[in-house]
């Protein structure tokens, strides 16, 4: 078991003849991720790492039956590639694109409202359920089969945390990285509901940054509904108030947004948060074995 | 990206805003010439800085006659202005407004912003204009209301209807409230703004309701559609590495302390600071190359930091996805060849090609310290800038 994505998942990459597109196409196919179609406009018919590129998302849907996708398609075109997997009913877009306009974001936030597709990002690594499907950017080697969830508003972060785990033999359910823009599709919440249900999943690795509000309410939700443990890392707390750190969403204003805010809320759910990066893996360590959950996570 | 009072409210004109005439001025005989040219009884001199808090560190003044124009655009032009915005260095007053003085009844505040809980644009308004909206939000929050726009039909007249009236504007003008407040709305998504704010926006003797402030920031994603906007940009305001970084789309910060930080990933690039902060050394700044990075983007970015003076010492933290390990590894090489790196060089490879970039960097010659973990590379680098 896993959340979002498994070994039938069946992936369509968007704007797959772009050069960073064709690259990480390559990984993923190399990971066993089943990729059925591509789309560029203008290249339908043509092939690329022997998967066939259509025009139109709708297309490459009715010939394949792809059920998720995954953009790679530059800004400025970014929110529209978005549209259409939305209107052609996948179950999941993830969108790896940075820098996409904030109000093309909002747009795409309300056309999306009451319909099926579920989007993850932007500005996000992607979704992995190691040795089953890589959607995204994310090194492979670094994950590891196993029982631990994975939900990170950044990119590089989640690789720190997810191989520091794999190096202690703590594999992992599924690893979603959910993005660092202030307008995003799945937020936390989302993500921590599916863990939770999920039989697979023993514990969870929630990472945070400065910014926003995302990490409180997530542990107002954990405290009240989770039945598994959390362990957290929040980035950013010698951030100085007022500089935006490269996510558009990574600001200290008006005194919100802190980090300390942030663990103090997550603390008070119960969540345990790792004083620096490098212990992420060992403050999980730490917990699953107060909750008699080691010897379960531990790959063997 | 910030632009000067006097630019926002040539964008609020333009959108049927009525804001006060007024003429920028570099000099003091452009001030003097402006102020003619408005030929009212009083004048405002007003400190153009991207930074809030002008009037309480004494950058707005009013004159009553020529001679006090000229007199306080000499004191204030060269002037470095310290408020709560600009940090302890202040800020040097380089181009003045010169604008004419309006008769004030009472003073209230308006701002759009985006919503991240609702992932809307959100119209905030209150009677308690002219102070700071964040206190007003913490020690007042019964005076400030909200209108969460939906993007679909944009602000709604009856919503701004409803704010004017919730922020006691005089009812024989919350018509033109509102028509300012759409004004307002419009003016925020054809620019792609992140904030507008008109702190105060003014209600005068003649029953006219003007803007008597303009702040506007934007979206740094929605530039490249905004050449207008552009067009305002005054790099005199901005940091100069930060302003050669984002010639090369590369993300960087100033800050105080002595350590490079070269990262890919905001996170990362925060979580390496917090690391270096943890081991007792101080970051020089926050720079995260991205993911689309070329060697010579590195490159770039390597000078840029060296470049700071204060800078002992360069900690390369890379945790490859998209971002390959072997383009780093180029981009260091040379960049430490063009410049003669004189200053300790930690780096720390892991992710995508890492074999290839550690390789690389293995044959460069370099004398560069490799770090196996996040925690051992701030350590090191720590430890060696002393």
């Amino acid at each position: 078991m896993s959340v979002y994505i498994n070994k039938d998942t069946k992936v369509l990459v968007q704007g797959i003849t772009g050069s960073t597109a064709l690259f990480h196409t390559k990984q993923m196919l190399e990971y066993g991720t089943k990729i059925v179609a591509g789309v560029t406009p203008g290249k339908g018919g043509t092939e690329v790492e022997g998967v066939p590129v259509f025009n139109t998302v709708e297309d490459a849907v009715k010939a394949t039956g792809a059920n998720v996708s995954v953009i790679y398609v530059p800004a400025p075109f970014a929110a529209d590639a978005i549209l259409e997997a939305v209107e052609a009913e996948l179950d999941m877009a993830i969108c790896i694109t940075e820098h996409i306009p904030v109000l093309d974001m909002v747009k795409v936030k309300r056309y999306m409202e009451g319909k099926k597709t579920r989007l993850v990002g932007p500005n996000c690594p992607g979704v992995i359920t190691p040795d089953e499907c890589k959607i995204g950017i994310m090194p492979g080697y670094i994950h590891k089969k196993g029982h631990v969830g994975v939900v990170s508003r950044s990119g590089t972060l989640t690789y720190e945390a997810t191989h520091q785990l794999s190096e202690e033999g703590i594999g992992q359910s599924t690893a979603v990285g959910i993005g660092g823009d202030p307008v995003n599709g799945t937020n936390f919440i989302d993500v921590l509901k599916e863990f939770n249900e999920d039989e697979d999943t023993l514990a969870v690795v929630m990472i945070g940054e400065i910014g926003g509000t995302a990490e409180e309410e997530a542990a107002a939700w954990v405290k009240a509904n989770m039945t598994k443990p959390v362990v957290g890392f929040i980035g950013g707390q010698t951030a100085p108030e007022g500089k935006r750190m490269g996510h558009a969403g990574a600001i200290i204003s008006g005194g919100k947004g802190t980090a300390a805010d942030k663990i103090k809320a997550m603390n008070e759910a119960g969540i345990e948060v790792a004083d620096t990066p490098s212990v992420i893996g060992e403050t999980l360590i730490k917990v699953i074995k107060e909750k008699g959950l080691y010897d379960a996570c531990k790959t063997h | 990206m910030n632009i000067h009072e006097y630019q926002g409210k040539q964008i609020l004109k333009q959108y049927g805003v009525a804001v006060p005439e007024g003429h920028v001025a570099f000099s003091p005989e452009e001030a003097v010439k402006a102020a003619k040219e408005l030929g009212t009884d009083v004048v405002v001199v007003k400190a153009q800085i991207h930074a809030g808090g002008r009037g309480k560190a004494g950058g707005v003044k009013l004159a009553k006659n020529l001679d006090e124009v000229r007199t306080y655009s000499k004191e204030l032009l060269g002037k470095v202005l310290v408020t709560h915005q600009t940090g302890p260095e202040g800020k040097e007053v380089k181009r003045l407004y010169i604008e004419a003085g309006s008769d004030i009844q009472k003073e209230y505040y308006l701002g759009l912003v985006l919503d991240r809980e609702t992932s809307r644009v959100t119209l905030m308004g209150s009677e308690e204009g002219g102070m700071d909206i964040e206190e007003v939000a913490a020690n007042t929050p019964e005076r400030l209301f909200y209108e969460e726009i939906d993007p679909v039909v944009g602000l709604t007249g009856f919503q701004a209807r409803r704010m004017a009236f919730n922020m006691n504007i005089p009812a024989k003008l919350v018509n033109k409230a509102s028509k300012l407040m759409l004004g307002l709305y419009q003016a925020y998504t054809d620019t792609d703004a992140a904030i507008v704010e008109i702190n105060p926006l003014v209600v005068t003797g003649d029953g006219q309701v003007v803007a008597l402030d303009a702040k506007f920031n934007f979206d740094a994603n929605s530039l490249y559609r905004h050449p207008e906007v552009m067009e305002m940009r005054d790099y005199d305001e901005e940091d100069a590495k930060e302003i050669e970084a984002s010639k090369y789309d590369l993300s960087y910060i100033s800050l105080d302390g002595n350590i490079g930080c070269m990262v890919n990933g905001a996170g990362l690039a925060m979580a390496t600071m917090d690391t270096i902060n943890y081991y007792g050394g101080s970051p020089a700044n926050f720079l995260d190359v991205g993911g689309g990075a070329t060697a010579e983007k590195v490159t770039e970015a390597f000078k840029i930091i060296l470049s700071d003076q204060n800078v002992k010492g360069i900690f390369v933290n890379i945790f490859g996805g998209i971002m390959k390990c072997d383009i780093i590894a180029e981009g260091v090489i040379q960049a430490a060849k063009e410049v003669s790196l004189s200053v300790p060089l930690v780096v720390r490879l892991e992710g995508t090609n890492v074999e290839l970039g550690k390789k690389l960097l293995n044959e460069s010659g370099l004398d560069i310290v490799a770090a196996g973990t996040m925690a051992e590379g701030a350590k090191k680098i720590v430890e060696l800038v002393g």
